[in-house]
């Protein structure tokens, strides 16, 4: 009984550590010639149908390869974007042929500019949750990455934005928000 | 009269005339334009999220902040409601009535109640907008000079649309734009100005 009690507060601890969010979490992705390092994502308003998904590709290799698509476990459909804003107007286009990551480079993607655009969410994403999913790569083929969920101002991989209401626990957030 | 005299008349006379117009033009009080600035903002009167419709005439006295987005917009229009609503807290009391009115540029998609779940997931002092069709969409965005173009994905469509918050004084004049490059000591050094000019 003791053993059961002790293994549960364990696995609670665990937990806690798992759900806080933490630049530690960084994680990383090989294949082939291309790292994928830290893909992570955003927590979504309430409705919200879409979500951006970023991280930073390096191809050491010396061929170009390119992002093509994904798949994930919350979303119905994953398309490449990236983002422009042309004065004060915000536009959004979809990379038809993918996002090209050259011998030698680096890509980043992040808000703002080039995202994975998450469509049809078939749940909200959650700061602390992770998301499934997979990138496909015109010639490297298919890897299985994990999106961490920071905050809904992250700036940047660790969640570096602010958000008052989530650095508080205030339950606002996600798809069961708060209603007036 | 000479010849010579009438072509001298003729021709002062329409110097004149037109110094005239052009001083008119330069110096005339233009109401809607005082600084020579193109107007932004205008009268309209929309459907709310929760069925009421927002009046801007009824709005006099009352600043306010006006968007255009839609909810699926993965970044920057969530990226701008959360930055006002953190500005609208740091300003605590002064900003208790102030009102931020998200108009959606995606009627198509975004009905009163997914608004109503998008905006309340920020902050209640944020309403949502919703056009009752293309027309209305069309005029309010005219008014405000504001952008929004619908674009094709593979999976569907998304929108272009102008990113700033405009910031509309008690008059109904435009006051300002707020926008994400911005500090929020900046932001929050206008909105203060704003609603301390009523």
């Amino acid at each position: 009984m003791s053993n059961t009690t002790f293994s549960l507060r364990a696995l609670a601890c665990t937990t806690l550590l798992a759900l806080t969010p933490a630049p530690s979490l960084a994680h990383d992705y090989k294949l082939g010639s291309l790292a994928i390092n830290h893909p992570w994502s955003r927590a979504t308003p309430g409705s919200a149908r879409v979500a951006g998904g970023f991280m930073k590709i390096t191809n050491a290799g010396t061929e170009s390869d390119r992002l093509i698509g994904g798949t994930s476990e919350a979303s119905k459909i994953i398309e490449i974007h990236e983002m422009i804003m042309d004065g004060n107007v915000m536009k959004m286009r979809a990379l038809e042929k993918g996002l090209e990551i050259k011998p030698g480079a680096s890509i980043e993607l992040k808000p703002g500019s080039y995202h994975v655009m998450f469509i049809d969410l078939t749940k909200p994403f959650k700061e602390g949750e992770s998301v499934k999913g997979e990138l496909i790569f015109e010639k490297a083929g298919r890897i299985a990455v994990e999106y961490t969920v920071e905050n809904r101002g992250a700036k940047a991989a660790g969640g570096t934005g602010h958000d008052a209401h989530a650095t508080h626990g205030d339950m606002k957030t996600g798809a069961g928000g708060m209603k007036k | 009269m000479s010849p010579m005299k009438l072509v001298r008349l003729v021709a002062w006379s329409s110097i004149t005339v037109i110094t005239a117009a052009l001083l008119y033009l330069l110096l005339a009080p233009r109401p809607d334009t005082g600084s020579g600035v193109a107007t932004v903002g205008g009268p309209f009167r929309l459907a709310a999220q929760d069925g009421s419709i927002i009046d801007s005439e009824k709005l006099k006295g009352k600043p306010f902040a006006l968007f255009f987005g839609f909810t699926n917009c993965p970044d920057i229009c969530p990226t701008s409601m959360l930055e006002i609503t953190n500005d609208l807290n740091a300003l605590a009391e002064k900003a208790r009535d102030f009102r931020v009115y998200f108009v959606t540029v995606d009627p198509e998609r975004d009905t009163a109640k997914l608004l109503q779940d998008y905006t309340g997931s920020f902050d209640p002092r944020i309403i949502g907008l919703v056009p009752k069709d293309a027309t209305e969409l069309a005029e309010i965005a005219r008014a405000y000079r504001a952008i929004y173009r619908k674009v094709e994905t593979p999976s569907g469509y998304t929108m272009d649309h102008t990113a700033s918050i405009y910031l509309m004084d008690g008059k109904g004049k435009f006051f300002g734009t707020l926008d994400t490059k911005e500090t929020p000591a900046n932001r929050q050094a206008k909105l203060r100005r704003l609603i301390d000019r009523g």
